[in-house]
């Protein structure tokens, strides 16, 4: 048993490990910028890092069999590898402090990554010039919104993440006085004229809104970093008196809520990119879209827009350009995209609570590395300098310097 | 002799390096030089006309001289000043390089009919023109990863025509056999031309042929100013009389004397407008000659340029190196900060810093090399001391290019050839101070030279000095991030090619004895140390640079997986050796695989074409990568199956 926990021990904590691990990335890695051609960077990430094992269909089968360990495999046993190392192994000693810091600053990378990879929310922030914005959307995401408009000073609104959507069935909420049941869902599809495709190919079909004249034409999924997925939904809504009708819901930018009445009160359907509100507000003042003279190469991309939150006494104007983002509110606001002919500013909007760890260890390592370095230096140095000194005191030949 | 060796290389070596920069004349009639110099605003920056000829020839023919068909040679000055004022003569210039078949099958040409038998003129081509137009849009149809040599070849071709086309239009509407005298006419109608357009305006009666004087030029300038983006007319206050070039103009058409002209040269007096004026303010030709109608009066400089073409097409030098001496004098009174970079970089066009230094890491290499059989001390310090010469004018081009751009050295491609080549050689020279043995020498010159070749090719896709995009215009992260991790790939290749001297000299030589060996293995393991330290942090930092400016600290973007790449491959080597997992060859081998990782990031990773760094797309050089790659894994291979003789003794002793 002794002897069983010691050969544990000894294989987690063994450089071979290492080696082996660190050699094991190089593979993954250098397979996952090559498959980057194909699949995209959304595509590799989740099939290659953010994942146990590297998965492949046996040829002509639907069948998945691991072929390689994944990001998530290989990056924890090398945290196991290094923390299990270190615990074992610590004894400090200025001669290894700096070995010691660098790797306390590669475990705090690491945790760094999984904690960003676990926290980090990414939203996008659409403004055009003059409007303001207390939201932003997800990228991907979406979400089925019910939006009671009967009170002119206010919207109450109900939503259901898409996930809930992909499970179809029914939902019923307190305030709605009719069930929702979700007849069909498309991850990613493209809105038709009805008029466009032959009567019977089997498409969505509704009979309230939109969905009278259009259908979707369902797609596959998209892992292309410039192209999202427009999901869409076919929703059957139920009263006490029986069915309301049937929608056809599209998150596609050419389909506008759809209004419909009950119960004397004012509703309105949509599928949308999933909302984020925020205590305060962003107005798009100005946006600048500079080249160099006689050349089409961006010179600069700026937003500069008005940043107000009356319970927290904030209204100032903000100029957010590239490498120069707004941090507010633990939120961070980066120029995304631009079209300066329509007159609209994309912002990147990102929730990262863990975005100092990378700079704290780059620090940890960069003075781990220096002090490492530094004493084999000077150590290397001093041996050479007594070398030199002595060869020359022994032979007055330069020869035994040369060699 | 053999004591002096060192001395007078390094006299003889400093001797040339100097004797760049002392000035020449290329032509001994027409001061080219000075023409040369004269500013003008390109791809966003003002540059003299020199480095529009040379970035354009190298474009064009992937070399700076132009063959004249009869044996003789032009300059590139002279070459650009024939297509900017004697079109018809430069159209049967032979400077458009296809060494494609299929592509010259496209304009019924063979090899034999082009000068080097590859090279072609405008007039060769010109037959073909709309074939060509649809031969481009159809490769322009695929998309650019997957096009084939030939739709790559078309495109450039393509792109080249159209460089030559805007290059023609710059100075002067080609198809005018004397356009300064056309811009005199026009001078001259306009007071009778603008009144009748008024009048017409006003519905009065007017002159029928004055009105369509002006109509007429109206489009012919319209059309100028479309025809290119190159822009050499500087700003000017519209209260700017054009005195100087007025005076000219009489003296070229008059054909006086051109020495009439000082007394009307006085420098104009600054105005404020032009104090404020900014790079955006220069103007092409056919967009100065546009104003002409809400002035009325033609831009002064458009008439020096087109008395430049009158001289330049009549063969009066004398009236050709006037006009650019005065014209010069009146630039100066308000460009003076312009003409100086100007005039410095046209320097050290001419110079050629990179291209001495590469003939100097040659002969120190070979030199360095004959040390390990004859005259080790005389010889190995000769090759030191010609590979900091070298190391100085590289330096010396590289903090000249700072300058110039105003920005840390890296900031594309190229720049990143010429700075992995310098920190490799600075590293060499600390080596070979410390140790001794040549060693250092014969890796900083093959470094050095290797890296400068790269540079040249990468410098034939047209001006190095180019603008930052709005993503990569942070000074701050150009000089951490950029220059740390380039100092990265420069100390894994270097310790990449230390290896391989140890490897062919134990493969193939008598010549490694045990104390060079071990000598050669401290050497790599020490360079790996600071090659894990720069790339470590380098790759750290560049990805807070992206946390900066796209929102994420990590994103799998290919650049930064072949950065990652490289860290993790200096660590295996470090961990490998603490481990013993490695002993002295297997340390060897996993160095010379660095120099593979390390090719891959810097260039491979751009070749995917993909993704937000992939900036500098290029794909000639896959084939040169590959074989870099085959040759490395060669060497590794000869390592591991031929026995390495490492003598115990030092042949030396």
């Amino acid at each position: 048993m002794r002897d069983t926990w010691q050969d544990f021990i000894k294989f987690f904590t063994s450089l071979k490990l290492t080696v082996v691990l660190l050699a094991l990335s190089i593979v993954l890695i250098f397979w996952a910028t090559i498959a980057q051609v194909q699949l995209g960077i959304w595509g590799v990430q989740e099939q290659f890092f953010k994942t146990f094992f590297v998965l492949k269909k046996i040829p002509g089968t639907e069948i998945p069999v691991p072929v390689f360990p994944g990001g998530y495999f290989i990056g924890g046993l090398l945290l196991i590898n290094l923390i299990a190392a270190h615990v074992y192994r610590f004894r400090f000693t200025w001669a290894k402090s700096g070995i010691q810091l660098t790797h306390a600053g590669l475990i705090l990378l690491l945790l760094g990554e999984l904690f960003t990879g676990l926290w980090q929310e990414d939203y996008q922030l659409r403004l055009d010039v003059g409007q303001a914005k207390n939201y932003s959307e997800s990228f991907r995401d979406q979400e089925l919104a019910i939006t009671d408009k009967t009170d002119p000073d206010f919207d109450d609104v109900v939503v259901l993440p898409d996930k809930l959507l992909a499970h179809r069935g029914a939902v019923q909420h307190s305030t709605l006085p009719f069930r929702i049941v979700i007849r069909d869902y498309f991850p990613n599809a493209v809105p038709q004229s009805r008029d466009q495709v032959p009567a019977n190919a089997g498409l969505p079909q509704a009979t309230m809104g939109f969905g009278r004249d259009f259908t979707v034409i369902p797609l596959p999924l998209s892992y292309r970093q410039d192209q999202s997925n427009l999901a869409a939904a076919l929703v059957e809504l139920i009263g006490p008196g029986g069915s309301l009708g049937t929608w056809l819901l599209s998150a596609h930018p050419f389909v506008r809520p759809q209004p419909f009445e009950y119960d004397g009160r004012h509703f309105e359907l949509s599928l949308r990119f999933a909302r984020n509100y925020k205590p305060f507000s962003l107005t798009l003042l100005e946006l600048r879209h500079d080249v160099y003279p006689g050349t089409d190469i961006p010179k600069n991309f700026s937003s500069r827009v008005r940043l107000s939150q009356p319970d927290a006494h904030a209204d100032r104007e903000v100029l957010i350009y590239m490498n120069n983002p707004l941090r507010y509110g633990g939120l961070t606001f980066y120029q995304y995209q631009m079209d300066s002919a329509s007159g609209y500013s994309v912002l990147q909007v990102v929730r990262n609570p863990s975005w100092m760890l990378p700079y704290v260890s780059c620090i940890l390592m960069m003075l781990g590395l220096l002090i490492q370095f530094g004493i084999s230096l000077f150590r290397f140095t001093g041996k050479r300098r007594a070398a030199v000194g002595a060869a020359n005191t022994a032979t007055a030949t330069p020869a035994a310097t040369a060699a | 002799m053999k004591r002096f060796l060192p001395l007078l290389a390094l006299a003889l070596g400093a001797l040339w390096l100097a004797s760049s920069l002392a000035p020449r004349r290329a032509d001994p009639d027409y001061d080219l030089e000075g023409f040369g110099r004269l500013p003008i605003l390109a791809n966003g920056r003002i540059k003299p006309i020199d480095t529009v000829a040379r970035s354009s020839l190298l474009q064009l023919q992937g070399r700076q001289r132009v063959s004249t068909g009869s044996g003789g040679s032009l300059s590139p000055n002279a070459w650009l000043a024939t297509v900017f004022f004697d079109s018809a003569r430069a159209d049967r210039l032979r400077v458009f390089e296809i060494v494609h078949p299929e592509v010259l099958t496209l304009f019924n040409l063979r090899p034999e009919d082009g000068d080097g038998k590859k090279r072609f003129s405008f007039v060769q081509l010109s037959g073909r023109f709309p074939e060509l137009m649809r031969q481009s849009q159809l490769a322009q149809q695929t998309e650019s990863a997957q096009r084939s040599a030939f739709q790559r070849a078309v495109i450039q071709l393509h792109l080249n025509l159209n460089l030559y086309h805007e290059l023609r239009h710059t100075l002067t509407a080609p198809e005018s056999d004397d356009f300064l005298g056309e811009l005199l006419r026009f001078q001259d109608t306009l007071p009778a031309g603008i009144a009748a357009v008024r009048a017409r305006q006003a519905g009065e009666p007017y002159d029928q042929a004055s009105f369509d004087a002006m109509l007429a030029g109206g489009q012919r300038y319209d059309a100028l100013s479309t025809a290119s983006s190159l822009r050499p007319i500087p700003p000017s206050a519209r209260a700017h009389a054009s005195a100087i070039a007025d005076a000219d103009a009489a003296a070229n058409t008059t054909g006086a004397a051109p020495t009439a002209a000082p007394a009307a040269a006085a420098p104009a007096p600054s105005t404020p407008a032009l104090a404020n004026a900014s790079a955006s303010d220069w103007r092409s030709t056919g967009m100065a000659l546009l104003e002409t109608f809400e002035t009325g009066l033609v831009n002064h400089n458009v008439l020096a340029y087109a008395g430049l073409a009158h001289a330049w097409r009549a063969q009066k030098p004398e009236q050709f190196n006037e006009v650019v001496r005065l014209f010069r004098a009146q630039l100066g009174t308000d460009f003076a900060p312009e003409l100086r970079k100007t005039d410095i970089e046209a320097r050290f066009n001419a110079a050629q810093p990179f291209y001495r230094s590469m003939v100097l890491y040659v002969l120190a290499f070979v030199l360095a090399i004959i040390s390990w059989l004859r005259w080790p001390e005389a010889l190995g310090r000769s090759a030191f001391w010609l590979t900091l010469l070298a190391f100085i004018a590289t330096s010396a081009g590289i903090a000249t290019r700072m300058w110039l751009e105003g920005r840390p050295p890296v900031t594309n491609l190229y720049s990143s050839a010429l700075f992995v080549g310098w920190g490799a050689v600075l590293l060499c020279l600390v080596l070979e101070a410390l140790f001794k043995n040549a060693i250092g020498s014969v890796a900083g010159g093959l470094i050095g030279f290797a890296a400068l070749l790269i540079a040249h090719h990468l410098s034939l896709s047209g001006d190095t000095l180019e603008m930052m995009r709005a993503v990569l215009d942070s000074n701050f992260w150009l000089a951490t991030h950029v220059i740390i991790i380039t100092i990265g790939y420069s100390a894994t290749f270097l310790a990449g090619f230390l290896a391989l001297i140890y490897i062919v000299r134990g493969a193939f030589t008598r010549s490694l004895d045990k104390p060079t060996a071990d000598a050669l293995s401290r050497m790599v393991y020490g360079i790996v140390c600071f090659a894990t330290l720069f790339s470590l942090v380098g790759t750290v930092l560049g990805g807070i640079w992206a946390d900066q400016s796209w929102g994420r600290f990590w994103g799998w973007d290919p650049k930064e997986n072949g950065a990652l790449i490289i860290v993790i491959w200096n660590a295996i080597i470090l961990h490998a050796r603490w481990g013993g997992l490695v002993r002295q060859r297997g340390l060897m081998c996993l160095a010379v695989f660095g120099n593979i990782v390390t090719a891959w990031s810097w260039f491979g990773t751009n070749m995917l074409g993909i993704g937000l760094h992939s900036y500098g797309f290029m794909d000639a050089a896959f084939w040169w990568l590959s074989a870099f790659v085959l040759s490395q894994l060669a060497l590794i291979a000869t390592a591991l199956l031929r026995p390495l003789r490492i003598s115990s003794k030092s042949p030396h002793t």
